[in-house]
Formats: C-alpha cells, structure tokens, sequence
C-alpha cells in the first residue's frame, strides 16, 4: 500500500543545528569568526597573514586551516606566532559544522577575539555550509579573470566582503576591472569591495579596518 | 558542487522517516533545490540512482528535483520577483537594497513508500 509522507526537511538541517549551537557558543564568549572563501591560489593564506598582522596589536586571534591534505598553510600561520588548527577533510571539498565543532576544543574561545576559518580552496561548495560565523568574506585574485562573478555567483552573492587581491598585476593580465565591479554590485550590491596586494601591502588597511570595526561592533552587541 | 553528499544526507533522511512509518519500501523522493545552490540536476539523479541500487529498501526508487528560481524582494518598494542568478535588483524601482527570498532551498519535500497491508 502506497503511503505519501509529507517532510519538508532541510536536507542541510544537522549542519544547520550545529551551525547555530557554535554561533551561540561564539557570542558567549565574545569571539567574532570570519568564513573566508576563495579558490585555490588566490591568496587566501598570504591575506589572512597580512590582516593577522594589522589587527594582533587589537585582537587575540587564532586560525582554522580548512584543507584536503596537508598542513603547509597552518605551519606558515604557527610561524608568525598565532594559533593554528589544521582540519583535513580528507577529500571533502568543504567545511562542515561538525568539522569547526572539533577543532574549537583545542582553542581558548574565551580569550580569543578573532578566529578567521580559512575554507577550502574552492568557489562553489563551501557557499551552502553554515560554519556559525559572524560574516562570510571572500577573495577573488587578479589572475582568475573578471568574469568570476558571472560563473561563480553563488559565492558572490553569500559573502559580506568581498577582496580582489594580486590587484597589482591587473595590466598583465588584461583584468577589467568595471566589469568586474558592476558584475559584483548586480549581484551583491551592499557587499564592500576591497582591492588589495596581500604581499605588498597595498590596500590591506581598508580591508582590516573594516573587519575590525566589525569585531568590535559584535563584541558591544555580546556585552549587552 | 557535492552532488553525492548531498543526496547521502537525503537517503540517510528518507530511509530514517520511511523506517519510522513501518514502510517495507522506499518508492519515490521529491526535493525542492534552489538555483542559487549551483546544485546541478543531472548530478543529484545520477547520485541518487548510485545510492538507490544494491539495497532491496531503495532499489528502483524514483527522485523528482524541483527547480526553484531565485526570487527577491525590495526592501524599498516592497516588489516580489523573479530574477536569474546574477541580477539580483529591483525591475521596479532599480534599488539594490533586496534580499533573496526564494533560490537557496536544499529541501525534501516528501517521500513515498511502500506499506505492508493492513490483514497482513
């Protein structure tokens, strides 16, 4: 006998759950985590390099390492003397609640103001994934091409800040960047927009203070 | 995209709430998928009948997908409407403050399954 039942479940909902749980666990003990997206080979290390050095003066800040293998990305973190915690997800092409779950047991999240969870090098999956964070930012490079906004909106569209990096090497590579600009505004039209060069310096305090008015904000609005 | 998680967690939900209806069988799934997930159809089928085959409860099972488009709503003018992935302001009055309303849905709407007769 054929029976109809009716679900109207979230197919994402146990990652949502716990999502919610560290979001809470997070506001508790005043800590504020940016979701970093980008590609692979965008920058995504030599940028979160270049913000931890701008914003340690300020902020206590630890980093989650989200890779497929290996753990060069969290030595060069440790090595500029900030916490680090490599997740493998051992072919997973993103990060999962579950994942950031485990990994915060080994940091102080009460000492801690910053944690910054550099996802997995990769446009299109991590887009869905709620980690708890406080904002999703992303990195397009130079080198990618202007026209990543039109192949890869999804990811355009979720983050809050988006930074195009390598921004020095835009006459080499014919990068044009009104397109680029207006492609992003049609999509996410209140998202900032930081042009920067990670390596060099270029840009980097905009992006930072940004991020830190963005911390201290959250860290009134916990205190509340 | 990561089609065959996706639709792992759907198989782990269909046959969990099939079980708790005392089904024999599971015989069909209907999800509604946003657009703005870049989800990609073909690639959800094809994951479901890999995961569906070898297990007598699944094999032979049926998945519809509804596609769902994105639609926002201004937040100035109040307009509902439906745009394609990449434009996301308002026909009405060209404001960009919006916010996406329909478009990112992963859901299982619901399941149909196989009951044993009531004399039975």
């Amino acid at each position: 006998m054929p029976k109809h039942i009716d679900l109207k479940k979230p197919i994402l909902d146990k990652n949502d759950s716990m999502a919610q749980e560290l979001r809470q666990r997070f506001a508790d003990s005043g800590v504020y985590v940016l979701d970093l997206l980008a590609g692979p080979g965008s920058g995504k290390t030599s940028t979160i390099l270049a913000t931890i050095d701008a914003l340690r003066d300020e902020f206590n800040i630890a980093v989650i390492e989200g890779d497929i293998a290996s753990s060069v990305d969290a030595e060069k973190i440790k090595a500029q003397g900030t916490s680090a915690v490599q997740i493998n997800t051992g072919g997973a092409c993103h990060l999962e609640s579950a994942m950031i779950k485990r990994a915060i047991d080994v940091l102080d999240l009460d000492r801690l103001d910053l944690i910054i969870i550099e996802n997995v090098g990769n446009l299109v999956c991590p887009t869905d994934f709620d980690l708890g964070e406080n904002a999703k930012a992303m990195i397009l490079s130079v080198p990618e091409g202007h026209d990543k906004p039109l192949k890869y909106p999804g990811v355009f569209q979720v983050s809050d800040a988006v930074i195009l990096n390598k921004a020095d090497t835009m006459p080499v590579f014919n990068f044009d960047e009104e397109e680029f600009l207006s492609s992003v505004k049609q999509l996410n039209p209140n998202a900032p927009i930081f042009k920067i060069s990670a390596t060099k310096g270029d840009g980097v305090s905009a992006w930072t203070e940004w991020l830190a008015d963005e911390i201290r904000q959250a860290q009134a609005g916990a205190v509340k | 995209m990561h089609e065959l998680g996706i639709m792992s967690g759907v198989m782990d939900s269909a046959k969990e709430a099939a079980t708790d209806a005392g089904a024999t069988k599971l015989l069909a799934v209907t999800l509604s998928v946003g657009e703005m997930t870049e989800a990609i159809e073909d690639a959800l089928h094809f994951a479901f009948e890999a995961l569906c085959e070898g297990d007598p409860f699944t094999e032979g099972a049926t998945l519809t997908v509804n596609m769902i488009p994105p639609k926002s709503r201004c937040l100035e003018c109040g307009a509902e409407y439906t745009h394609d992935r990449f434009h996301m302001f308002c026909p009405e009055c060209d404001s960009f403050a919006t916010e996406l309303i329909e478009g990112r849905e992963l859901r299982i709407d619901s399941i149909e399954v196989d009951l044993p007769d009531d004399d039975s």
